[in-house]
């Protein structure tokens, strides 16, 4: 074993790997990394996949929605001093709130527009509320604290981990299939169904699809703002956060299909095991794995591993 | 209960215009048909009804409400129902379903027309029911998307070309089926290019050209017009 873990130090120069393959414990820790990430971004590219599913809209600025959950949580944590559970809730409602105004006063009017004008409103409202949280918040980091009984780290027999961090692997497959069930088994996830397969034919049976369309929008704005208070306290709110989160999310909801919740939950979970594996083998070089991984789904599968072949020439 | 008044209707797509002022009325319980070639404009007048293809001039009354330009749920809601001729049956959702989201919940009292019923009246959907809507055959999509209108527990049915691409042994059921729904009270506005599958259920009969109403008349007396016929409804 051992000139074998040497050649990989010495002869590939990845030390990384090394550790990965002698010391299990290790690669146990890796493997968690990789769900609790890829869960908190499951929750938020949920969202965006899902808007884009219903309302056909790529909204760029559903970063922007996850920062501003972030300053939220900062701000009903450490300015209200209310509880981390207090400022999630607030976190969704507020981005519902934010998102009912601008899919009332904006979004409502793009949805017959063509690609390149949506864009340019998503793209503007970047902007804008990019500009809005500084104003609000100011260009300063903040850091939020964990809540107060996640704050340590749990005993898994092999190993301790972080409570937190545990807590969201159990949570992001919680959301998954709370939304499953709704899409699938309720009457309002069918009609939901049906409005991204055609709209004419679901408002001539009487269903008022702009209500579906604005409720979608919230429930995935919601799950952005949740997203970043969950992401909050080992992601310091500030400035450009929104900007890095929206490449991953979009990378994520490419591997699996745009518009499908089971291919961005696989999407999620292969991102975070590409990127946790990635820096550990090779360190520094993370997003090159995931950039990778996008090129070769985009090669083989354009449409994503969960998608369907015919949404793509839209 | 069931009346639809449609006055002089003018409507484009963009920048063509395809109705030329329709105007024709259906009463309650009668079966009214719009006849005519490809391209007439019978599937964009029943688009204008449900303001899917809004009139620009012109008006359309129901029951007393002028549904003019109104939105097409509420139109639906205040009970016509719309069986196009594309069928647009929601693909990944199964029969059930798509019966399912039809369903409308009557104010007072309880649904003429729900998930059994239509079984009943459709006994082959009920074998399929589990099945997706985007695999089903012709006849069975037909059959499903009238199905899906009657959920909405309708007084108006608007059908267009309802036997456009079935068997004729399914035309013929189709025929009783819908017969049996305008015995029931139902009115129905109904395109279609087969003569004889109109002429065995009209009560009126419409023939279309190039936007606009050319002849009306009854079902025994356009039979009879051989002149007629010839001019607007032979290729
Ligand atoms: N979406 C559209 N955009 C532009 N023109 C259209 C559109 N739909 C129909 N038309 C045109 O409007 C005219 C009337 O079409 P319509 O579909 O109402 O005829 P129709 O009588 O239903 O014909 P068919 O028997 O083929 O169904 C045709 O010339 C058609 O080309
Ligand atoms: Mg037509």
């Amino acid at each position: 074993m051992e000139p074998f873990l040497e050649f990989i130090r010495e002869n590939l120069g990845s030390p990384g790997l090394a550790i990965l393959i002698s010391n299990p414990q290790f690669a146990f820790i890796q493997l968690l990394n990789s769900i609790s990430m890829g869960m908190n971004y499951f929750i938020i590219a949920a969202g965006l996949s899902l808007i884009f599913g219903v309302l056909k809209v790529i909204n760029f600025a559903h970063g922007a929605f996850y920062m501003f959950g972030a300053y939220i949580t900062y701000s009903v944590t450490e300015l209200m001093g209310l509880s981390f559970f207090w400022a999630v809730l607030a976190a969704a409602i507020g981005l519902m709130l934010m998102a009912l105004i601008i899919e009332r006063c904006l979004f409502q009017f793009i949805y017959d527009k063509e690609h390149l004008m949506q864009l340019l409103l998503t793209f503007a409202l970047v902007l804008i509320l990019g500009d809005l949280a500084k104003i609000i918040w100011g260009t300063d980091q903040y850091s939020v604290a964990y809540p107060a009984g996640l704050a340590g780290a749990t005993n898994l027999g092999i190993t301790f981990y972080p409570s937190y961090r545990l807590m969201l692997c159990v949570l992001g497959p919680a959301i998954f299939i709370a939304l499953w069930l709704f899409i699938e088994r309720t009457r309002w996830g069918r009609i939901t169904k049906a409005a991204t397969q055609d709209r004419d034919m679901l408002s001539a049976l009487g269903i008022n699809v702009p209500v579906i369309y604005t409720i979608v929008f919230l429930i995935g704005s919601a799950l952005a703002g949740m997203g970043g208070a969950l992401a909050s306290p080992f992601n310091s709110p500030a400035p450009g956060m929104d900007a890095n989160i929206i490449v991953e999310c979009f990378v994520i909801v490419i591997i699996g299909g745009l518009g499908s919740l089971w291919g961005t939950f696989v999407g999620a979970l292969i991102f975070g095991l590409v990127f946790n594996f990635g820096s550990v083998i090779v360190p520094n070089a993370q997003d090159v794995f995931a950039f990778l991984l996008l090129l070769i789904v985009l090669l083989i599968r354009p449409w994503g591993l969960y998608g369907r072949a015919e949404s793509e020439g839209q | 209960m069931g009346n639809l008044e449609v006055n002089d209707i003018h409507t484009s797509y963009d920048l063509s215009q395809v109705l030329f002022g329709v105007s024709f009325t259906v009463h309650q319980g009668k079966c009214v048909s719009l006849i005519g070639r490809n391209g007439v404009g019978k599937t964009t007048t029943m688009r204008s009804i449900l303001n899917l293809t809004p009139p620009s001039q012109g008006s359309i009354v129901f029951d007393q409400t002028d549904i003019t330009g109104i939105a097409t749920h509420k139109i639906a809601k205040l009970g016509i129902a719309f069986v196009p001729e594309e069928r647009q049956i929601f693909p990944e959702l199964s029969v059930w379903e798509n019966l399912d989201i039809a369903r409308k919940f009557p104010l007072v009292g309880s649904a003429t027309w729900n998930e059994d019923r239509v079984y009943e009246l459709f006994p082959d959907l009920k074998d399929i029911r589990n099945r997706p809507g985007g695999v089903l055959s012709g006849g069975q999509q037909q059959m499903l998307t009238i199905a899906r209108g009657l959920m909405g527990n309708p007084k108006l049915l608007i059908l267009d070309e309802p036997s456009e691409g079935l068997a004729p042994k399914v035309v013929e059921n189709l025929r009783e089926q819908i017969r049996e729904l305008k015995k029931s009270g139902m009115s129905i506005l109904l395109a279609e290019q087969n003569l004889s599958f109109v002429l065995a259920l009209s009560d009126e009969c419409h023939i279309m050209e190039k936007g606009q109403i050319k002849y009306s008349g009854t079902p025994t007396a356009l039979r009879e017009n051989k002149k007629i016929q010839e001019e607007y409804l032979t290729v």
